[in-house]
């Protein structure tokens, strides 16, 4: 760090409550085939934070999060219109010159369902490395060991690595889901639901990892649930069909949105 | 009570409609009883007209003019052989043709077009598949009544059935998995050869397995191209003592096979050669059984680690 540099560093604005886009979405529209899922989305994604997409079923907040990897490039007929632009080197995702794999392999996700491959638990989660040409076995070990403690899940697993992860527990599936996506060391982390298809003790270790994760990663997470967006969230975006109605931190949004229709959805009013 | 009705005639209304459902079970049971005893009669009729003439000899005689001194070691080789060369041409062509629709091809109308033929393929009699190779292997390749003809053809008419079956057991997996593997950054290679061909690949063993067992009970299109009925000698051997130690000359070596052989026998005026057709059609289903049994085994070894 040049002792001479204007700004602060990324650690010094954050530990006084600054935050550095990582991302931003540009009057970004999607459509499936002739419908337009996503309306001129304008959305600021900050470095180190956890962001929160909220809104009822069908309003978008999936289809916007998968603009981010470009899954839809993986089916016919979708199509985007404006930009994604990745900081620091403000490479917008969405360009047609930008290879999908490229972009994949920059952020990682994390699904609604637990998606454990039918292979040993230190498979699915070397899988990411394996991709990327890894082939030593010992810089292999190593990265997965770090991914699983860092997905909390080391302790449960690190005699059984080579059990098949279908043998975990769905909450514990989930957070091998997770150090598969961290074991690459992805610029984002890309959380769609995860936690709609766990009991309430599984919601609540994936929660407490993704409080602690935010200190070194940024992310961006889909929720249907209000509650952990509030618990969880720095930043909340909420949509209602295709549209971003209101975004801004989450606590000046859950105490006092601008909007009506965001207080409607809040106080559970509607929705 | 729902409907203004009393609880006893509630239960004569249940008694009424679960009539239905034992007549339904009786009707079930005897349709599938048609399909099992006709199969068990034909088996045990077989069984007791040709074990008698099962022996060590018969397994290693070749055929003869003497019936207690015929024996199914050309038919048998024969026909392993043929196999070999099927599997080996219908299964990379298969698998790859099924992966390339499920997981590459784009969605238009010549892929629902090739869609439409290869559905159409499979309904082909065997014996427009006869006629086809007879032109254009025997003749127009010049490979004549050879085995490579017949592995080839046989390959052909097997060849929807692997690639049907290659296609049913890629979409199987959910895909939830595939995303997964994408979004890790896999390219639709990677994503294949680690994903889809491994999970798949259960059900794509049993779909070959199964073609093959069809496969190796055809006659017709083999008597089309010419399979020999009579055959005293073996086709040269695969591996040699000098160099280069391995030999390709059996596959251009004429053959005989079980159906045809069968077919041999059965068509002669003395009842002692029919009981050698017997005999041999009791080892043919002898055969598709244990392959049957060998497709049921694999997959369940290979499912066992999958769950969806």
């Amino acid at each position: 760090m040049p002792a001479l540099s204007v700004l602060p560093s990324v650690e010094a604005r954050s530990d006084r409550g600054l935050a550095v886009p990582k991302a931003q979405a540009k009057s970004l529209s999607f459509f499936y085939g002739d419908f337009r899922a996503l309306k001129d989305i304008n959305l600021v994604v900050h470095e180190q934070r956890v962001t929160a997409l909220i809104g009822p079923s069908g309003c978008g907040k999936s289809t916007f999060l998968r603009c981010f990897n470009r899954m839809h490039d993986l089916y016919p007929g979708n199509r985007y219109q404006g930009e994604i632009r990745l900081y620091p080197d403000d490479t917008n995702l969405l360009a047609p010159g930008v290879d999908p794999i490229e972009v994949r392999m920059r952020l990682s996700m994390v699904f609604q369902k637990p998606n454990p491959f039918p292979k040993s638990i230190f498979e699915n989660v070397a899988y990411g490395l394996r991709v990327r040409g890894e082939r030593s076995r010992r810089a292999l070990a190593e990265r997965v060991e770090t991914a699983l403690r860092d997905a909390a899940l080391w302790d449960e697993v690190k005699d059984r690595l080579n059990d098949l992860a279908f043998n975990l527990s769905g909450g514990q599936q989930q957070r091998l889901c997770i150090a598969r996506a961290l074991a690459t060391d992805p610029e984002i982390l890309l959380f769609d639901e995860p936690t709609s298809a766990l009991d309430p003790i599984a919601t609540a270790s994936i929660e407490e990892l993704i409080t602690d994760l935010k200190k070194r990663i940024t992310i961006l997470i889909v929720t249907h649930n209000m509650q952990q967006a509030a618990r969880v969230s720095d930043y909340t975006a909420y949509m209602y069909l295709g549209e971003l109605i209101e975004f801004g931190r989450t606590d000046e949004l859950f105490i006092k949105p601008k909007n009506r229709q965001t207080e409607d959805y809040i106080t559970g009013r509607f929705g | 009570m729902a409907y203004a009705k009393g609880i006893e005639q509630v239960r004569v209304l249940i008694a009424q409609h679960k009539r239905w459902d034992r007549i339904f079970g009786v009707c079930g049971l005897l349709a599938l009883m048609v399909g099992v005893l006709t199969f068990a009669a034909l088996f045990v009729d077989m069984a007791i007209d040709g074990i008698p003439r099962l022996s060590v000899d018969f397994f290693f005689n070749f055929p003869s003019r003497r019936p207690a001194q015929a024996g199914i070691l050309s038919a048998w080789v024969g026909s392993c052989l043929v196999m070999l060369v099927t599997a080996f041409f219908a299964v990379p062509l298969g698998v790859a043709a099924g992966l390339y629709l499920e997981e590459y091809a784009p969605r238009n109308w010549i892929t629902d077009l090739i869609e439409i033929n290869i559905t159409n393929l499979a309904g082909v009699p065997s014996i427009v598949y006869g006629l086809l190779a007879l032109g254009l292997f025997v003749y127009q390749f010049g490979l004549g009544q050879s085995i490579l003809a017949a592995g080839l053809t046989l390959a052909l008419l097997i060849l929807p059935i692997v690639i049907v079956a290659t296609r049913e057991s890629i979409r199987a997996i959910p895909q939830g998995i595939r995303e997964g593997a994408y979004a890790l950054g896999g390219t639709q290679w990677q994503v294949c050869r680690d994903h889809i061909i491994p999970y798949s690949s259960a059900g794509i063993l049993t779909g070959i397995i199964i073609g093959m067992a069809r496969a190796i009970g055809e006659t017709a299109p083999l008597i089309t191209i010419g399979a020999l009925t009579f055959i005293a000698f073996l086709p040269g051997a695969p591996l040699k003592a000098e160099p280069p130690f391995v030999s390709l000359d059996w596959v251009m070596s004429p053959f005989t096979a079980m159906p045809i052989q069968m077919f041999n026998w059965t068509s002669r005026p003395e009842a002692a050669f029919h009981q050698n057709a017997a005999a041999a059609g009791f080892v043919l289903v002898l055969m598709t059984l244990a392959m049957n049994g060998l497709a049921i085994w694999l997959r369940y070894r290979l499912r066992k680690n999958i769950k969806w």
